[in-house]
C-alpha cells in the first residue's frame, strides 16, 4: 500500500521538474522546436482534460468541444485587433493585449457558451447529446467562417503574443513556462474538484443517473456545471494556442479538432486525472513524427488508435502503470 | 405538515396514467399511514412498478394527485421529493457498481446532507460520511463487505445495499419494489427481519410477489388488476376475498 501511496506524487515531481528542464535541455542539445513540441502538448492537454471531465468523469460525451477551444482563441484574437485598432468592441468594451485580462476573458466567455449549449444539449442523452453538441460546434464554426469582420475563414492573425508584466512574451521559451504555469495551476484545480463532493456525484453520475436522482441529486444541474466548467478548461486552452500561434481560425472550431480532444483522452485514459496529457503528448508526438513521413499520418495514427483502445485496457496510462508492475 | 397526527404519510387519490391505449393506473386511491407496511400485490403487468414510478416522479401521471404528509406533491421532482423524505428500492438492482460499498451508502448520505457544489475538499477525507455510512452498512450487517466493488457482490448482498441506500436517505416512506425477488430462502428470511425492525421509523409500501413475506410483514394489502385497486384490507380479509382470488391467488389454491 504504501508504495502506491508515495509512488504517483513521485512521478508528477519526476514530470514536472523535466517540464521544467525541458527548454534548457533543448537549446543545449541544439533542438528548439522541442520547446514549442511541448507547449503545444501542454496546450492540447489542458484541452482534453477538460473535455475528459464529462467524457471520462462525468459520461457525457461532448463532440463539440472543439467550439470552447476555438471561442477562447478568436476572445483573444478580437481582443487584441480592437486594442491594435485602438477602437473599442461594439464601441463598449476596450481591446486588450494583456494577457491577464484576456485569459480569464476567455475562460468567461467560453463557460458563457458552454451554460447555453449545456442547457440545451443537456435535455438529450447518448446519441443525441454528441450529435447536438456536434450540431452547435459546427453552428459556430460556420459562424466564424462567415465574420468577415474577424477574417472569415481565412483567421484572424495576432500580430504579437499577449503581454505580461515583467515577461518577454516574444521569447518562446517564456510562451513555454506561462503555458506550464497555466497548466500546473489548471491540473491542481482538476485534481482537487474531482476528488471533492462534486467530483464524487460527477462520477456517480457516469455509473447510473438513474441511481443519482433516487439519492435525490437533481441530477441536470451537476451535470450542466460539469459542462461548464468543462468549456471553460477548453476556452483557457483556446487562448493559449492563440497566444502560441498567434493565429485564431474557424479551424480550431473544426469538428475535426473536437475528435482529436476526444482521440488524445482515449489514447491517454478515460476518466483518468493525467491520462488526457499524456494522450496529448503521444498524439502530437506521433503527429509530428509520422508527418515527417508521410501526408497520410493520419492512417498510423488510427492504428496506433485502435491498437490501444483494443488492448491496453485504459490507455497510455493503464498501459505505463502495467509496465512498471501496478494495476491501473 | 397540515395535520400530521391524522392525515396518512401517503395519501394517493384517483391516481391516472395511460399508455396509448393501455391503461397502466386507473383512478388507484391507496394510503400509507405511520407505522404500516402496506403490500400491494398483483399480477404480473398489472402496473405495480408503473405506480411506484408515478409515486417517485419518475413518471408523469396523466391524472389525480398524491399527497406526502397531507402535502399534495404532484408538480414536485424527484429529488424534491427525496429531500421530502421519500426513498425508493428498485426491482432490478440500481447501484453504483464501480464504487465501494462504503461509497454507495456516503454518497446518499452526502445528497442528503445538502448540495453537493464543494469543488476543492476531498469527500474520502469526510470522516462525517464515512462514520454514517459505516454505522448504516453495520445495521445491516453488511460492515465487512464495506470495502468490496459493488461490482463483485452477490445478488442478496445488492438487494441488501439497495434497502441501506434508501435508508441513507432517512426516509418518512419507502417504496420497496419487490425487495425478496430473486433471494434464496435464508437471504429473504433476513430481508423480512430487516423489514420488521425498521417498521417503526419508516412507513413502508411493499410490492412483493413473495406471498410468505407479504402474508408476514403487511399490515394491510392492495390488489393491483389491470391498473385498477380491486381490494384493500388486512391479511385475512385478502385471502378471503372472492375477487382476488379469482383474478390472483388462482381459484381452489393455495396462495403461490
Amino acid at each position: 500500500m504504501n508504495g502506491t501511496s508515495t509512488f504517483r506524487p513521485v512521478l508528477c515531481l519526476v514530470v514536472l521538474v523535466a517540464l521544467v528542464a525541458l527548454p534548457v535541455f533543448a537549446d543545449a542539445t541544439g533542438q528548439p522546436a522541442l520547446t514549442s513540441l511541448a507547449t503545444r502538448i501542454l496546450i492540447y492537454g489542458i484541452a482534453a482534460a477538460s473535455l475528459n471531465l464529462v467524457l471520462g468523469y462525468g459520461g457525457m460525451v461532448s463532440f463539440g468541444h472543439a467550439a470552447f477551444f476555438g471561442i477562447g482563441g478568436y476572445v483573444v484574437g478580437i481582443l487584441y485587433q480592437h486594442y491594435a485598432a485602438g477602437e473599442p468592441l461594439l464601441g463598449l468594451i476596450p481591446g486588450s493585449n494583456q494577457l491577464l485580462v484576456t485569459l480569464p476573458a476567455a475562460i468567461l466567455v467560453s463557460g458563457a457558451f458552454a451554460a447555453l449549449i449545456g442547457a440545451l444539449s443537456l435535455r438529450t442523452s447518448g446519441v443525441q447529446f454528441i450529435m447536438i453538441t456536434l450540431a452547435f460546434a459546427q453552428m459556430l464554426f460556420f459562424f466564424f467562417v462567415s465574420l468577415k469582420a474577424y477574417g472569415g475563414d481565412d483567421g484572424l492573425i495576432i500580430r504579437r503574443a499577449n503581454e505580461v508584466p515583467g515577461l518577454n512574451m516574444r521569447d518562446k521559451q517564456t510562451v513555454y513556462y506561462v503555458c506550464l504555469t497555466a497548466a500546473v495551476i489548471f491540473f491542481v484545480l482538476l485534481w482537487r474538484v474531482v476528488n471533492s463532493r462534486f467530483g464524487n456525484v460527477l462520477v456517480g453520475l457516469r455509473q447510473s443517473e438513474r441511481r443519482m436522482a433516487a439519492i435525490g441529486l437533481p441530477v441536470y444541474r451537476y451535470q450542466l456545471a460539469a459542462f461548464v466548467i468543462s468549456g471553460m478548461g477548453a476556452g483557457l486552452a483556446g487562448a493559449l494556442m492563440a497566444n502560441f500561434m498567434r493565429f485564431a481560425s474557424p479551424d480550431m472550431l473544426h469538428w475535426t479538432k473536437s475528435g482529436e480532444l476526444m482521440v488524445m483522452v482515449i489514447l491517454g485514459g478515460v476518466g483518468t486525472l493525467f491520462g488526457p496529457l499524456a494522450g496529448a503528448a503521444v498524439f502530437i508526438v506521433l503527429e509530428t513524427v509520422l508527418a515527417a513521413w508521410t501526408e497520410y499520418w493520419q492512417l498510423g495514427v488510427g492504428a496506433i488508435l485502435l491498437f490501444v483502445v483494443l488492448y491496453t485496457h485504459g490507455g497510455v496510462q493503464a498501459l505505463a502503470l502495467r509496465l512498471v508492475g501496478r494495476r491501473p | 405538515m397540515t395535520n400530521p397526527a391524522s392525515a396518512p404519510v401517503l395519501a394517493v387519490r384517483g391516481l391516472m396514467k395511460r399508455f396509448g391505449g393501455l391503461v397502466a393506473t386507473d383512478a388507484v386511491d391507496l394510503d400509507v399511514r405511520a407505522g404500516e407496511i402496506h403490500a400491494l400485490i398483483g399480477p404480473n403487468g398489472a402496473g405495480k412498478t408503473t405506480l411506484i414510478s408515478q409515486l417517485f416522479g419518475e413518471l408523469r401521471p396523466d391524472g389525480g394527485t398524491i399527497a406526502l404528509d397531507g402535502t399534495v406533491i404532484d408538480g414536485l421532482s424527484t429529488a424534491q421529493r427525496v429531500a421530502r423524505g421519500l426513498a425508493r428500492s428498485f426491482q432490478i438492482t440500481c447501484l453504483l457498481s464501480d464504487y465501494s460499498v462504503r461509497d454507495n451508502v456516503a454518497i446518499a448520505v452526502q445528497v442528503r446532507q445538502g448540495h453537493s457544489f464543494r469543488f476543492l475538499a476531498n469527500v474520502r477525507a469526510d470522516r462525517s460520511l464515512r462514520a454514517e455510512a459505516d454505522a448504516l452498512l453495520a445495521d445491516a450487517g453488511l460492515a465487512d463487505r464495506a470495502d468490496e466493488i459493488v461490482a463483485n457482490l452477490s445478488h442478496g448482498e445488492r438487494k441488501q445495499l439497495e434497502l441501506v441506500v434508501a435508508l441513507a436517505n432517512r426516509p418518512r416512506l419507502l417504496l420497496l419494489d419487490e425487495p425478496m425477488a430473486g433471494l434464496g430462502h435464508a437471504e429473504s428470511q433476513q430481508m423480512i427481519t430487516m423489514l420488521r425492525g425498521l417498521k417503526q421509523t419508516v412507513a413502508m409500501l411493499l410490492v412483493e410477489h413473495d406471498m410468505d413475506a407479504v402474508f408476514k410483514l403487511a399490515d394491510r394489502i392492495s390488489v393491483l388488476v389491470y391498473g385498477r385497486v380491486i381490494a384493500t384490507g388486512s391479511a385475512d380479509e385478502i385471502r378471503d376475498h372472492a375477487e382476488v382470488r379469482k383474478a390472483y391467488l388462482g381459484e381452489g389454491d393455495e396462495a403461490c
